[in-house]
C-alpha cells in the first residue's frame, strides 16, 4: 500500500536509503562478528601494486557475482563552474574504448542475462555488473579497459549531454520536492561543495564539453584512486589472479592531493527557504542542521558523535516506533507523516533532518511546533534506556539482514572505503553502537539541534496561508 | 515529506517514466529460477493440508516468508473503494489480545519486519525474521493473519494518513495522469478505480466492513505461500498450520470480468511542464498463451530493460531525447497490454512520439533479425538467477508469483527449453499480432507544444 513508506519500518528504511541514496553506516554488515558466519565468508582486502584496493565478499548461495568498481571522486570534487561533470562523466563511461566499440560492453552484459548500472554521489562514482561467475573475468577486463582507454568525441558527448538534461528534467524540474531540496542544500552549505547538486546546475550542464570530460578523466580515473569490490560466488584467490591480469596492467595515475574541501563557517542564523508550486496541495517542511559524519567526526576529534547522531535520529524519527511518529501521527493526530534522518557515510560534515506534514484540521505550524516540543523534551530529559536498547537492537539486527543481499554488502564496503572509512571501521561499528549511552545522545541533541542555527525548507501550495 | 534526494543518479530509467499503474513490471509475473542455480524448491504440505514452496538455506540465520491471497482491490465493493488497501495498513495495528502499541513493541523486540500490501489482484504479506527469535515472530504473524483487531482509533488514523496522501497528490501531474490513464484504458472495470480509494469512499468504510472483507478474502482456497531460509520442511509444516489452518476453507470472491483495454484513443493531460510524458498501450498477450514467449522476446528486443533495445537506441542513444524509455508486457489477472513509456523535452515530444511509432511499425512490418532474437534469448534465459536470487526476500517473492501464475514447480526446468524453441517466424507473428492495432496514447505536458494526433485514424 502506498502508506508503507511512512509507516512500515522496513519500508521506511528502504525509503531512507533511497532518499539519502548512500549506504548508511548503520546498515553496515559485520562479517567478523560472532553471529555464526561460516569461515568461507571471510572478507579479503588487499592492494595491487598500482594502488588499486580490492575487497572480496564471498557469498556462495547462488551462482551470481556482483562486480563493482568505485572511484574516489564525486560531485564535491568538481572544479568550480563545472557542476555535473562527475555525473556526466559516469554516462560517458558507457561510450566505448579504443578496443571496445560503443555499446559492446553493455551487449556483453546483456548477452548473458547480466545487469549493469552506475551511480554518482557527492563523494564517489561507482560502476557495477551482476553476472554469472564465469563472466567475471570478462567484466574485469572491460572495466579495466575503460578506466584508461575511453574515446571521447564531440559526436558522443552532444547527445549524452541532452540525455542528462532530460534526466535533470525528470528528477528535478518535474518534482517540486527535488527543486526545494536543491535550494535547501545550497542554503545549508554555504561554503562546502555539498551545496551544489550532484546532477549539476542546469546552466553549467549546458556548457560541459569534451575538454572538461578529458581533464576530469585524466585526473581522477586511475587504479590508485579506485576500490574494487567483488561480492558473491567467488573466492579471494581467484579475484586476486583476475585483478592482477586486468586492473593490474593499468599504470598508476597521478598522485592526487588529499580531498580537502572548503569547510563551513560557523552558522549563527536561522535560514528559511520557501517554495510555492502549483503541483503541491499538501504543505510540508523539513529542518536541517550540519553535523559531523563518521569520517569528519573522527578527523575533527569528535569520534563517537556520529554513532550518537545515528541513534538520535532513529529514536527521534526513525520509523513508526519513533517519538515523532508516535507523538505527532499516533497520539496527537496532527501529522500525516513526521520523522528524522541522518546520513553518516560522507567524507565531510553531513546533516541531520526532521520533517513533517499536517493532516486533518492541523496546520503546518502545529506540526512544526510539536516537532520543536519533542526536540526540546529530548534535550531536557534525554532518552530512556528502553528506547535506546530497542534502537540499538534494530541497528544490530540490520547487520544480519544485510548479509542477505550481496549487492547491498558490496555497496556498504564501497561507500565506506570511498568516504574515508576503513574495513576496521565497519568491523568496529557494532561495538561502537553498543557503547553509546543515553547521555551521549542527549549531548549531541543539545549541541546540534538548535533552531536558531538551522535551515528550514517549506514546500507549499501555490496559493494560501503557509499555515 | 520533502525528499532529500539528489545524492545518486542512476543511469537507468527514472521511475516517473514508468509511473503508470499499467506498467507494473511483468517480469516478476513469470520469473523463474534456472536449474543451474542449484535452488531446490520443496513442495511442502502441512499436517492439516496447507501447501507452501520452500527453499531451505542456512547460510544466513534468517527466515523469509511471503504469501498472497488472491482477490485484492478488485474485490472492493462499489462505494467502498480503498478497502483492501486500508486493511493492509492495519495488520500491525493490533491483533488478538494485543492493542496497536503492544503489538508493535513485541514485533520490534522479536527482531522481525512484517509488511502487507494490496494489489489489484491479490493481498500480499511478508515477514523477515531472525531464525533465533522465530517462535515469537511466527506467533505475532499468526495473530495478524487470523485475528486482526481493526480497532476504531488505528482505523481512523491510517485512513486519515491515506486521505492525506491522496490530497497531497491532487495537483501532481504524474498522479493525475495515472488516474486519467487507468480510467480511459479500463473504462467501467474495477481496474479503472484507484485502489487506494477516494476521500469519500474511505470515509464510508467501517471496522465492520474491514472485518467482513478480511473474513471473506483470507481463506485457504486462494492462498499461496513461499518460504526461504533457515527452516526445514517439517518445522515449516507446523508453522503453516499455526498460521493458516484455521482460516475458512473457501474464499468468497466476487467474480471479476475480463478487462478489454480501450485502445485507439488519445488522452491528453495539459500541464505546463518542461517535460512531456508519453505512454502508449497496445494489445498484450495472456500468460498461458502458447505464443507468450514469442511476444516476450519481441518486447524485449523492442524496449526491454537493457541498454540495447530498439527504443533505447533510437530515442536515447542516437538523439538524446530521453533519459528513460522502455516497453513491457503488463499482465494482470484479467487483462494484458504491451505498454511503452518515456519522458522527453516538451518541444520535441512530437518527434519522440513519431520515432516510437516508427520503431513499432518496423517491428510489426519487418521484425527482428535472427541474430537479434538469439541475443534476446540469451539474455532472457540468463537473467533470472541474477534478477531473482539476489536475496531471500526476492526468492520468496518468486515462489509466490510462480504459484499465482500456475506455472508448476517443474517450470524452472522447462523454461529454458520453452525460450529456445521460439522461432523467428513466431516472433514476427507476435509483433504483427500485438503492434498493428492503433494504440491508446497519453500525452502529459503543455497543450501548445503537445504532439500531433497519431498519424493514422481511429481516434475517438
Amino acid at each position: 500500500m502506498r502508506l508503507a513508506l511512512d509507516k512500515d519500518l522496513p519500508g521506511w528504511r528502504k525509503a531512507i536509503l533511497a532518499l539519502a541514496a548512500s549506504a548508511m553506516l548503520w546498515w553496515t554488515a559485520v562479517p567478523a562478528s560472532a553471529e555464526s558466519v561460516p569461515a568461507a565468508q571471510a572478507i579479503a582486502d588487499f592492494k595491487l601494486d598500482n594502488g588499486l584496493e580490492v575487497v572480496v565478499i564471498p557469498d556462495r548461495r547462488a551462482p551470481v557475482v556482483t562486480h563493482m568498481l568505485w572511484y574516489k571522486v564525486g560531485g564535491a570534487d568538481e572544479a568550480p563552474g563545472k557542476s555535473g561533470i562527475a555525473h556526466f562523466f559516469e554516462h560517458l563511461m558507457f561510450k566505448g574504448t579504443k578496443t571496445t566499440p560503443q555499446g559492446e560492453f553493455s551487449l556483453k552484459v546483456a548477452e548473458i542475462g547480466g545487469s549493469e548500472n552506475a551511480f554518482t554521489s557527492n563523494d564517489y562514482t561507482a560502476y557495477y555488473q551482476q553476472v554469472s561467475p564465469d563472466a567475471l573475468a570478462t567484466m574485469m577486463a572491460l572495466e579495466a579497459d575503460r578506466m584508461r582507454n575511453l574515446i571521447l568525441t564531440d559526436e558522443v558527448i552532444g547527445p549524452e549531454r541532452d540525455v542528462i538534461l532530460e534526466e535533470r528534467g525528470s528528477r528535478v524540474e518535474n518534482d517540486p520536492g527535488s527543486l526545494l531540496s536543491e535550494e535547501i542544500d545550497a542554503t545549508l552549505y554555504q561554503n562546502h561543495p555539498y551545496r551544489i547538486p550532484v546532477i549539476g546546475w542546469l546552466h553549467e550542464i549546458e556548457q560541459l564539453n569534451r575538454l572538461d570530460a578529458t581533464a576530469f578523466y585524466d585526473r581522477f580515473y586511475a587504479p590508485n584512486n579506485a576500490v574494487l569490490v567483488v561480492a558473491g560466488d567467488v573466492d579471494a584467490a581467484t579475484v586476486r589472479t583476475l585483478a592482477e591480469a586486468t586492473y593490474g596492467q593499468v599504470p598508476r595515475g597521478p598522485v592526487l592531493p588529499p580531498r580537502v574541501r572548503p569547510r563551513e563557517p560557523e552558522q549563527n542564523t536561522a535560514r528559511t527557504v520557501t517554495l510555492r508550486d502549483a503541483r503541491v496541495s499538501q504543505p510540508s517542511y523539513q529542518r536541517s542542521w550540519v553535523v559531523p559524519s563518521y569520517t569528519s567526526g573522527t578527523r575533527e576529534g569528535l569520534a563517537g558523535e556520529s554513532e550518537a547522531l545515528d541513534l538520535l535520529s532513529e529514536i527521534l524519527g526513525g520509523g513508526l516506533r519513533s517519538r515523532l511518529h508516535q507523538e505527532l501521527v499516533v497520539k496527537q493526530g496532527i501529522a500525516s507523516s513526521a520523522g528524522a534522518y541522518y546520513q553518516g557515510t560522507t567524507l565531510d560534515d553531513t546533516d541531520i533532518t526532521v520533517y513533517g506534514s499536517p493532516r486533518g484540521s492541523a496546520t503546518l505550524k502545529d506540526v512544526e511546533t510539536a516537532v520543536d516540543a519533542e526536540i526540546a523534551r529530548l534535550i531536557a530529559e534525554g532518552v530512556t534506556d528502553a528506547e535506546l536498547g530497542r534502537a540499538k537492537n534494530r541497528f544490530l539486527r540490520s547487520l544480519i539482514f544485510a548479509r542477505d543481499s550481496q549487492a547491498g554488502m558490496a555497496r556498504i564496503y564501497g561507500s565506506t572505503l570511498t568516504t574515508g572509512g576503513t574495513i576496521g571501521d565497519i568491523d568496529a561499528w557494532p561495538e561502537r553502537i553498543r557503547a553509546v549511552t543515553a547521555a551521549d545522545i542527549q549531548a549531541v541533541a543539545k549541541k546540534y539541534l538548535d533552531a536558531s542555527r538551522s535551515v528550514t525548507g517549506y514546500l507549499l501550495p501555490a496559493e494560501g496561508d503557509a499555515g | 515529506m520533502i525528499a532529500k534526494g539528489n545524492f545518486m543518479h542512476m543511469i537507468q530509467f527514472p521511475p516517473r517514466a514508468f509511473g503508470s499503474a499499467v506498467l507494473i513490471a511483468v517480469l516478476m509475473a513469470f520469473c523463474v529460477l534456472p536449474a543451474r542455480a542449484g535452488v531446490e524448491i520443496q513442495d511442502v504440505t502441512s499436517p492439516q493440508g496447507v501447501k507452501a514452496w520452500l527453499v531451505e538455506d542456512y547460510s544466513v540465520p534468517i527466515v523469509s516468508i511471503r504469501f498472497a491471497f488472491k482477490g485484492g482491490s478488485t474485490q472492493d465493493p462499489a462505494g467502498k473503494e480503498g478497502l483492501a488497501n486500508l486493511m493492509t495498513g492495519l495488520f500491525d495495528e493490533g491483533a488478538g489480545d494485543l492493542d496497536s502499541d503492544t503489538f508493535q513493541l513485541r514485533l520490534d523486540d522479536a527482531g522481525s519486519e512484517m509488511s502487507f500490501s494490496a494489489g489489484y489482484d491479490q493481498v500480499s504479506g511478508s515477514m523477515r525474521m531472525l531464525a533465533e527469535t522465530q517462535d515469537e515472530a511466527f506467533a505475532l504473524l499468526r495473530m495478524a493473519i487470523l485475528t486482526p483487531r481493526f480497532d476504531p482509533a488505528p482505523v481512523n488514523r491510517i485512513r486519515d494518513q491515506i486521505v492525506a496522501g491522496i490530497e497531497a497528490g491532487a495537483l501532481d501531474p504524474a498522479t493525475k495522469s495515472d488516474i486519467a490513464w487507468a480510467e480511459a484504458l479500463y473504462d467501467g472495470h474495477p481496474y479503472a478505480r484507484r485502489d487506494e480509494g477516494t476521500a469519500a469512499t474511505l470515509a464510508s468504510i467501517t471496522p465492520a466492513d474491514l472485518k467482513a472483507f478480511h473474513a471473506r478474502t483470507f481463506a485457504r482456497s486462494n492462498l499461496v505461500v513461499g518460504v526461504v531460509g533457515a527452516i526445514d520442511a517439517e518445522t515449516l509444516g507446523r508453522r503453516l498450520d499455526e498460521l493458516f489452518a484455521s482460516l475458512p476453507a473457501e474464499a468468497e470472491l466476487v467474480p471479476v470480468p475480463r478487462a478489454d483495454i480501450k485502445l485507439g484513443q488519445e488522452i491528453r493531460v495539459d500541464y505546463d511542464l518542461p517535460q512531456t510524458t508519453l505512454q502508449l498501450a497496445y494489445p498484450g498477450i495472456e500468460r498461458n498463451d502458447p505464443q507468450f514467449f514469442a511476444a516476450y522476446l519481441m518486447n524485449h528486443i523492442l524496449g526491454g530493460g537493457t541498454f540495447s533495445s530498439w527504443l533505447f537506441n533510437e530515442i536515447r542513444e542516437k538523439r538524446g531525447l530521453a533519459y528513460g524509455i522502455g516497453s513491457s508486457l503488463a499482465n494482470r489477472e484479467y487483462s494484458s497490454a504491451l505498454v511503452i513509456g518515456t519522458a522527453t523535452r516538451s518541444d520535441r515530444a512530437a518527434e519522440a512520439l513519431e520515432l516510437i511509432r516508427a520503431e513499432v511499425r518496423r517491428m510489426a512490418e519487418t521484425g527482428p533479425t535472427e541474430a537479434e532474437l538469439d541475443f534476446a534469448k540469451k539474455y532472457v534465459t540468463g537473467a533470472y538467477a541474477i534478477n531473482n536470487l539476489d536475496s531471500s526476500a526476492a526468492i520468496a517473492r518468486t515462489l509466490v508469483e510462480l504459484q499465482i501464475d500456475g506455472l508448476g514447480i517443474d517450470y524452472i526446468d522447462r523454461r529454458s527449453g520453452l525460450i529456445a524453441a521460439v522461432t523467428l517466424d513466431e516472433v514476427k507473428a507476435a509483433a504483427k499480432r500485438l503492434l498493428t492495432t492503433e494504440p491508446a496514447v497519453m500525452i502529459v505536458g503543455p497543450a501548445a507544444k503537445a504532439a500531433p494526433a497519431p498519424s493514422s485514424g481511429a481516434i475517438q
